[in-house]
């Protein structure tokens, strides 16, 4: 079952290089593969015991000789990223309706980019989860550097991927560290998790943390490591963007949780401090950042550093032990997760909209525009309830994870934690001073709009911007839909922190 | 039962979502479809007053969302739920066609909605949800006209000041977990551990000055009147602003507990009663007059809160909320009619519109404290907690209690001036006029003006002792008889000379009465000391970021491309040219080894010879 959820696209895209079709036509099967995957996976969450571990387990032998195995599995962690990289992928299929730039090759492209995300969420071994980690690169330096805004779109591109792809070698060095200090060797997450190879052993098992804390840190990315993430998302096309912002990041934080806390417990409780200096910073540190930014798109990728660092810090806090009990470090873990699923909805649907502006604009710079509300109000409001969503308030999902997160981590590292609460204020003032300089006060577009004017949301528009918004309202009023699922995976992972 | 409680905050909020969304497309229908709802919800809180409904859901990991109305929260709900019709109906003959009524009516539900859940919760995540859910509705209300661009970033302001506050709410919900509190339910957070206790208790006091404008957040409350009139009539009085004061009185064991709470919130509020009264007197618009004297007034009940006298800072919530609303919206009626709230332009606006200047009296005189009107006995209830706490408390609330007289007859002053003959020279500053008040806009203000004429009945010994039961604040102090003669007097002495004086209360030089129009010019000690150095740090940091941290990688990229040159210069001129050496040598070599094969026998034997004759050396030298 997992298998297929994982594959179908790939095989999809497979089968449409065979075939050639009209342009329109790539889309509506892309959508309808999507779709259908969805379904699936939404299956597969009804039938998902909560609290019942390791699911859809799968085990194929792939390179025996080398401890490799194809092992893919669902947990409480895994899951609502399954779904959410199924919907992401849907909602961005629909917002490429309009695409008309080598639509056979885009399409093939993200169906790719759909088995790497799905496959790296479901993995099982470490070399699997690197080998999506790496194939996710590719194929995103593709989407850049293929359908991104020109020379520039290649410079980013290149960029992104020599960054990132030196971040997964030093993962890989980490995985390899893993493997070795096993016996038997093995690169299987399951087994490795049982038997905690790094127990005791200082200095070894700091250096493998290192190389996979570095690792994990480029793809969040964290700061100093961040720097790769606002040219790739400013030249990206929309459906790069949200896919970068919405998935490939939280490949970054999903490892923290995956593999580097069970994995190296004892020198994750050792060097806790590090992560939550390292999420509190980002998270101020990308707020600020962001408050200063005059283009739009570039503003919200600053924002995604602000809000992984709010993941990192919950993760760093469950590392924490002394004067802190398990509930309160569950619960910052359970925030964690939820951050990720709502970051993804959230500023996935930020990302289509900055999408929809340049579309009619040609231009994300936000002094170029100036009373949006008047000839585009379904945009407006879009924008409106989004950028809400994003700054944390309650009733949608960004406010159940950041509370829980900051909850949770209160107790273990005081200072840090009041340090990056300051950030909500900052995203605050920044969204609402997009809005008012953006959407409201009077109209005034850019030069390059046509005499047509500005044209509000579009339908397919609308379909892939709106039920993103309308999942994280769902969850924000009723949050125990994803808590149920997440909450016993988090109290185990805490557990394994702990031994 | 639990159904009742979930109905009573799901109708207006359900409601004003669906309002919300379809916008203008039932523009005609949706004020009585608001005000239906508002009536609805009126109904639904006397019943749950009557009943009492309980109900939870689980939200968090060990944390429950949990309602209740109890004493305190039957009181509150009814009143917000109260005001919330009156001013629907103000709002629905109040607003055009023209206007988004949709959007209007869905928000203002939405509103008070976040108000009911805000005093009904008794954990903290709903209370908290419900906090900043108010503080966003209030950014889209104040905003409501979003074409100006000065109510935008008033909105802006409103809404940026009052999160800066919530913040100490997320902290006390980290530090009552941390203190042991798992379940974060309020009234266990008095037994959260020291030193979390003093945390949770320090958040709790900034998250509710803060919502409730009190010094030194004051300033918002001034920008939130570029809101529509029935938006001001609402967060003025029964909602937000008061939000603050409630959760004072409902932490009151908190604040017990954590011993330096109760006189800091008592100081707090009676130092804002105190001084944002002086800001009150110094303002010449109608609006910013009543602003100002909301922050003074909520002040009696966060200096109740810091007393313990819940049953006081009830009284005057109530009371208050009464009066408030019903001067909001007769000031509205005159914006509306007149296009102006400039005090100077008003003058004779009482004689010409007569029902809303009997309305704006009757609110007007009880503001001031005079006898026997509501806010007369409730403030002595609060003065009376004071006087036990301190005669310098005590002191300072009276001095309040006097400052409140002069600015309402401030007020009154001007509006029962003979009309002037070039009245209409003053009108219209707002923007145009309609020239009449309509009859939906009459009936509440009447309403709200009976109301606060007659809720001092609250304060008479009998229902004060109901009340005390109520909410659960048994055995504290009444005001004695001479207590009450002596705010009687000093607040109708007050009058007398603020309407002896007329349009100047009080003789103060230009420096400190600019300073108070200028509500002590607390914005502009926030721009300066935080909005300033953090765009600053903001722009530093971007800079940064380019110069620095993004240069570092590039400069290592470059590095590594330099490197490869070096390496290839290095293959090219250090390798490659070590093998093309070799190869030149072995060709050189070669030349060389064919140079002995000429073809020739004789040179062949003459090698021959040569050689063995070598041999034959090399045998002899060995031997």
């Amino acid at each position: 079952m997992l298998s297929v959820i994982v594959f179908l696209p790939l095989v999809a895209c497979a089968a449409l290089l065979l075939v050639r079709l009209r342009d329109r036509t790539y889309i509506q099967v892309w959508i309808a593969v999507a779709a259908a995957d969805l379904l699936l996976v939404l299956v597969a969450w009804l039938g998902f015991r909560t609290g019942g571990g390791l699911q859809y387990e799968q085990r194929l032998r792939w390179i025996p000789g080398a401890g490799v195995s194809y092992h893919v599995g669902v947990d409480g962690l895994s899951l609502p990223l399954v779904a959410l990289t199924c919907l992401l992928f849907l909602a961005v299929a629909v917002h490429s309706l309009g695409e008309e730039r080598r639509v056979r090759s885009y399409v093939c492209l993200f169906l790719f980019l759909q088995t790497v995300c799905l496959g790296l969420f479901a993995a099982q071994d470490l070399i699997l989860f690197f080998v999506f980690f790496d194939l996710s690169i590719v194929g995103m330096f593709f989407v850049i550097a293929g359908w991104g805004h020109g020379e520039r779109g290649r410079a980013a591109a290149l960029k992104f991927f020599l960054y990132t792809f030196v971040g997964s070698l030093a993962l890989l060095l980490g995985f390899i560290g893993l493997y070795l200090a096993a016996t038997p060797h093995t690169f299987d997450l399951v087994e490795l998790t049982r038997a905690d190879p790094l127990a005791g052993r200082g200095a070894y098992g700091a250096l493998v943390l290192l190389a996979v804390g570095v690792g994990l840190a480029v793809k969040t990315p964290t700061v100093p490591f961040h720097t790769w993430l606002p040219p790739a998302h400013t030249e990206a096309p929309a459906a790069g963007s949200a896919i970068l912002a919405g998935i490939l990041l939280k490949m970054g934080t999903y490892g923290l949780v995956r593999i580097a806390m069970p994995l190296l417990p004892a020198s994750w409780r050792d060097y806790a401090l590090v992560f939550i200096v390292v999420g509190a910073v980002s998270a101020v540190y990308g707020a600020l950042v962001a408050l200063a930014q005059t283009d739009f798109k570039r503003m919200i990728a600053y924002t995604s550093v602000n809000h992984m660092g709010y993941v990192v810090l919950a993760a760093g806090a469950a590392g924490v032990l002394a004067g802190t009990d398990a509930g309160a470090r569950a619960l910052a873990v359970t925030g964690a997760v939820t951050q990720m699923v709502s970051h993804g909805l959230i500023t996935g649907a930020l990302f289509l909209i900055a999408g929809v502006l340049h579309d009619r604009g040609a231009t994300y710079e936000m002094d170029a525009y100036s009373g949006l509300a008047g000839p585009s109000p379904r945009l407006a409001a879009a924008t409106g309830v989004a950028a809400f969503a994003s700054l944390g308030i309650p009733g949608f999902s960004g406010f159940i994870a950041e509370f829980q997160i900051f909850t949770g981590s209160l107790a273990s590292q005081a200072v840090a934690t009041a340090v990056a609460v300051t950030g909500i204020v900052i995203t605050a003032a920044l969204f609402l001073r997009a809005l008012r300089g953006m959407f409201l006060g009077p109209v005034r577009l850019p030069s390059s709009v046509g005499a047509n004017g500005f044209r509000d949301l579009a339908t397919a528009e609308t379909l892939s911007i709106v039920p993103l918004l309308a999942l994280a309202l769902v969850i924000g009023v009723a949050p125990r839909l994803l808590l149920d699922v997440v909450e016993p995976a988090s109290r185990v992972l805490v557990g394994l922190v702990s031994r | 039962m639990s159904a009742l409680a979930w109905a009573l905050v799901a109708v207006p909020l359900a409601a004003g979502a669906l309002l919300g969304l379809t916008g203008r497309r039932w523009n005609r229908q949706a004020p009585a479809l608001g005000v239906a709802a508002a009536a609805v919800t009126l109904v639904l809180a006397v019943a749950a007053a009557l009943l009492r409904p309980a109900a939870s859901t689980p939200l968090l990991a060990g944390i429950e969302a949990g309602l209740r109305v109890d004493g305190l929260s039957a009181v509150t709900a009814l009143t917000v739920a109260a005001v919330t019709v009156a001013v629907l109906v103000f709002a629905a003959g109040e607003l055009g066609r023209e206007a988004n009524r949709g959007r209007f009516f869905g928000l203002m539900l939405l509103f008070a909605g976040s108000m009911l859940v805000t005093v009904t919760a008794t954990t903290l995540p709903p209370l908290l949800m419900a906090w900043e859910a108010m503080g966003a509705t209030s950014w889209a209300l104040i905003g409501y006209r979003w074409q100006e661009p000065q109510r935008v970033r008033a909105a802006d302001v409103a809404f940026l000041t009052t999160r800066t506050a919530d913040l100490g709410l997320y902290l006390a919900a980290g530090a009552a977990l941390a203190g042991g509190v798992g379940s974060l339910r309020l009234d266990e957070l008095p037994t959260a551990a020291s030193p979390w206790l003093h945390v949770a208790a320090a958040g709790v006091v900034v998250a509710a000055l803060g919502k409730s404008a009190q010094l030194p957040f004051s300033f918002w409350l001034s920008r939130a009147m570029e809101g529509p009139s029935p938006v001001s009539a609402l967060l003025h009085s029964a909602a937000m602003v008061a939000a603050g004061a409630y959760l004072l009185l409902r932490l009151v064991p908190l604040q017990a507990a954590a011993g330096w709470a109760g006189p800091l919130v008592a100081w707090a509020g009676a130092g804002t009663a105190l001084l944002l009264g002086l800001v009150a007197v110094a303002q010449t618009d109608l609006k910013q007059l009543l602003a100002a004297s909301t922050a003074a007034q909520v002040g009696f009940m966060v200096l109740g809160a810091g007393c313990a006298a819940v049953a006081a800072g009830t009284t005057q919530f109530v009371a208050h909320a009464a009066t408030k609303a019903g001067l909001f919206l007769a000031a509205g009626a005159w914006l509306s009619a007149l296009g102006t709230k400039r005090l100077p332009a008003l003058r004779g606006a009482a004689r010409t519109h007569p029902v809303v200047g009997g309305a704006f009296t009757v609110g007007a005189l009880a503001l001031a404290g005079l006898p026997p009107l509501s806010l007369w006995a409730a403030k002595d209830e609060v003065l009376a907690a004071a006087r036990v706490h301190g005669w310098a408390l005590y002191a300072v609330g009276l001095a309040a209690a006097v400052v409140s007289a002069l600015y309402s007859v401030k007020a009154l002053w001007y509006v029962w001036r003979p009309l002037p003959r070039n009245a209409a020279d003053g009108y219209d500053t707002e923007g145009p006029g309609t020239r009449r008040v309509t009859r939906l806009m009459r009936a509440p203000l009447l309403v709200l003006a009976f109301a606060a004429a007659t809720l001092g009945v609250l304060a008479l010994p009998g229902p004060a002792d109901r009340l005390r039961t109520l909410v659960g604040d048994t055995g504290g102090p009444s005001p004695q008889p001479w207590e009450a003669a002596l705010s009687a007097g000093a607040a109708l002495a007050a009058a007398a000379f603020a309407w002896w004086r007329g349009p100047r209360p009080l003789p103060a030089s230009g420096r400190a009465a600019g300073w108070a129009a200028d509500w002590l010019g607390l914005e502009r000690a926030a721009r300066t000391l935080v909005v300033r150095p953090v765009t600053a740090l903001a722009q530093l940091l971007a800079d940064l970021d380019d110069r620095v941290i993004d240069a570092a990688v590039r400069r290592l990229a470059l590095g590594g491309l330099s490197a490869a040159r070096l390496t290839a210069r290095f293959d090219a001129g250090g390798i490659d040219a070590l093998v093309g050496a070799v190869a030149a040598g072995a060709r050189r070599l070669g030349r060389w080894a064919r140079r002995p094969q000429t073809g020739l026998l004789h040179q062949y034997y003459a090698q021959a010879v040569i050689g063995l004759a070598a041999l034959l050396l090399l045998v002899l030298l060995m031997g």
